[in-house]
């Protein structure tokens, strides 16, 4: 499977499929019925982002099922396992607020990736509204909530200087002035969660590159594992 | 933990009162209105459970307008709604029963007079 | 018949003409004891089916054969979430409180569905799930839409009306893999063959020996008999087989011009019974990840809870819980 990978379609693309892939283990598993329906409004979105836009690079479900691992082009971030779901709303307020900014961005651009994004960005806008109104509820909460979810932002913090590695396709995109706003939004929701921006590195010191390069973590393998093994026990087939 | 429930409230005074929880009490009981598009008033369309108002409205979204059922929401605490009681019903709604003065079809108009 | 209080006596007669004319039972009105506990264990049985439910289909999402199905089956184990929710709703219209309904529900004191014990081995179960559990689940529930008491038969419109998606997807996935190669049409068909006798045994316990019927079809909680609603499902999914290229494990399966049904095979009700009574293959796995799910998301309530008494207390509630949905 050779995608077009000049298209940024895929690298966004795979952002969303593999967070959406996350979101939906979460069927079953959450904390209220009520977060069951919203964890799933969200995952549902993000498939939808992916569907449209690994169809601009090529064949939908090939691009999903049939590429190695290293022919993946998301950020590690979105493949960081659920954890609890103070790990997970870490994850989603990272994430989301990065999606928004850079859909809203390529939403008044004229790269051919403008309608997706104009969709993509109110749906990322509630995405966003959601981790926020967690991070804020679990940071300023019971004192176990706000040690889980000041762990998690943590420890997902070394994940969060790929977001704005430059895409190749995207080159209108101001990354740095992105990195800048989506740093004073993160500081000013953890503010009023009385949470802490974490201080460390946002990314390890590997220097052969990261999830844009098609270099991912340990879990990622498993993730791929599961989710292509269906389609790739019959192949050719249709589903 | 039993939550009255307003519109359509619950059990009489006499029914047996529920076992105390062992856990901390559910989040509290909202009733949701839902405004199916514009022109149309809001209808009442469930109830959910949320700690506050922001979460409720939001639980709401993504339970009760899925299916773009709605274009506008209101959220209620359930405990905020006063009911009429079914025992007051004849005192409440028989009195007006009685009244086809208020009803236009009270009246008889000559044929061939129009706009009326 | 026993003795009524006298006060209950106007309120009794009240409440019967209300059911004799077909008319709605409402939260508020007077309502025998019975009625009320009956319609609690009953709803309660249904949203605690909707949400255990999810985990036999949820299986499956991470391993979904291409996104269209991943999307449709995310779709589907979030409805039944809201199904649940909007069921939990109908039964604190009686009294019974979520968190109490839940808690019976992890200690064991309330049931669910059955069929839910059962597991889902291949893709093509999600497949039968959604045609025969659902078209099961369906026969059943239209009924319900006009049962007697008000907020139920509204839930299970608004159920109903979602469920026919749920069944219509099931349906199309098993006639794409009964139309697909050798292996997705076996797939199928052993999915068929391990899921349509519990599909039949989901109707309950034949007439003569189910314990709650007659009194729920007194009041009009119940509309058709056990036994009624199985042959009507039998009839249904004869010629859904047929057209799928699939066949009913069921020898005994026959058109009966004299009765104008068809006939079929004896109910293996051992194993229906087992089930029930805990000894089916997913009993301890399904209760077991709906109290740890509840359990491990005891802190996550806590603390929205904390959040809310405090804020309560210091900024009074404004207009903002009024929005113009932007969508």
């Amino acid at each position: 499977m050779t995608p077009r990978t000049a298209t940024p379609a895929l690298p966004l693309g795979d952002d969303a499929l593999i967070l959406s892939h996350r979101l939906g283990e979460w069927a079953g598993n959450a904390p209220v019925l009520e977060e069951e329906v919203a964890l799933a409004n969200i995952a549902l979105d993000l498939l939808g982002q992916a569907r449209v836009l690994l169809s601009l690079a090529g064949d939908e479900d090939e691009l999903a099922y049939l590429r190695e691992e290293r022919q993946f082009r998301n950020v590690q971030l979105v493949e960081q396992p659920n954890g609890d779901f103070a790990h997970t709303i870490a994850r989603q307020l990272y994430f989301s607020t990065y999606q928004e900014l850079l859909h809203g961005h390529l939403a008044t651009g004229d790269t051919d990736l403008a309608p997706l994004a104009a969709k993509a960005v109110k749906e990322t806008a509630y995405h966003r509204d959601h981790a926020e109104q967690w991070t804020v509820r679990l940071g300023d909460g019971t004192a176990e909530s706000h040690t889980r979810m000041q762990r998690a932002l943590d420890t997902l913090w070394r994940f969060t200087g790929e977001l704005f590695d430059p895409v190749d396709g995207l080159d209108s995109v101001p990354w740095h002035d992105l990195r800048a706003t989506w740093t004073t939004r993160i500081t000013t929701t953890l503010e009023r969660a009385a949470l802490t921006l974490p201080e460390g590195p946002q990314r390890s010191g590997w220097a052969a590159g990261g999830g844009r390069q098609g270099l991912h973590t340990e879990p990622f393998g498993r993730l791929l594992a599961e989710m292509q093994h269906l389609h790739r026990s019959h192949p050719g087939a249709t589903w | 933990m039993t939550t009255a429930h307003p519109t359509e409230p619950t059990a009489p005074a006499a029914a047996p009162a529920p076992p105390a929880p062992a856990t901390p009490p559910d989040w509290p009981l909202w009733e949701v209105f839902v405004r199916s598009r514009r022109g149309l008033s809001h209808t009442h369309a469930g109830s959910l459970h949320a700690p506050d108002a922001q979460l409720a409205l939001r639980n709401a979204r993504d339970l009760y307008t899925r299916r773009s059922e709605g274009v506008s929401l209101w959220v209620v605490p359930s405990d905020q709604i006063t009911a009429s009681s079914p025992d007051e019903k004849d005192p409440f709604f028989e009195p007006a029963g009685d009244k086809p003065y208020r009803h236009p079809t009270f009246y008889d108009i000559p044929e061939g007079v129009h706009h009326l | 018949m026993t003795t009524i209080a006298p006060e209950n006596t106007d309120q009794e007669a009240l409440f019967d003409a209300t059911i004799a004319a077909d008319e709605r039972i409402e939260p508020r009105d007077w309502m025998p004891e019975d009625y009320r506990a009956s319609l609690i264990r009953q709803i309660a049985q249904h949203a605690h089916s909707e949400i255990i439910g999810m985990q036999p289909e949820a299986n499956w999402i991470t391993r979904a054969p291409s996104l269209r199905r991943k999307a449709i089956l995310m779709a589907k184990v979030q409805d039944e979430a809201g199904h649940g929710l909007y069921l939990y709703s109908a039964a604190e219209t009686l009294g019974a409180g979520r968190d109490e309904l839940l808690d019976k529900l992890h200690t064991g004191r309330q049931k669910y569905s059955s069929i839910f014990n059962y597991p889902t081995l291949t893709w093509a179960d999600v497949g039968a799930i959604g045609w025969l559990v659902d078209g099961a689940a369906i026969t059943n529930q239209v009924p319900l839409c006009r049962c007697s008491y008000g907020p139920y038969a509204r839930a299970m419109v608004r159920v109903c009306k979602e469920e026919s998606f749920h069944q219509r997807q099931g349906y199309e996935l098993l006639l794409t893999l009964s139309r697909g190669t050798d292996a997705q049409h076996a797939m199928a068909q052993d999915a068929v063959d391990r899921w349509w006798w519990p599909s039949l045994m989901m109707f309950g316990p034949p007439d003569d020996e189910s314990a709650h019927s007659a009194q729920s079809m007194a009041w009009k909680i119940k509309r058709h008999s056990n036994d009624e609603l199985r042959q009507r499902f039998v009839d249904i999914c004869v010629p859904q087989a047929e057209a799928l290229g699939l066949t009913l494990p069921d020898p005994h399966l026959r058109w009966n011009e004299e009765r104008g049904h068809w006939d079929f095979g004896p109910i293996d009700w051992s194993e229906f019974r087992e089930v029930l009574k805990g000894n089916g293959p997913c009993n301890d796995e399904r209760l077991g990840r709906r109290r740890r799910a509840h359990e491990e998301g005891a802190w996550v309530r806590e603390a929205a809870a904390a959040h809310a008494a405090r804020h309560a207390a210091r900024t009074p509630r404004t207009g903002t819980h009024q929005e113009e949905a932007a969508r």
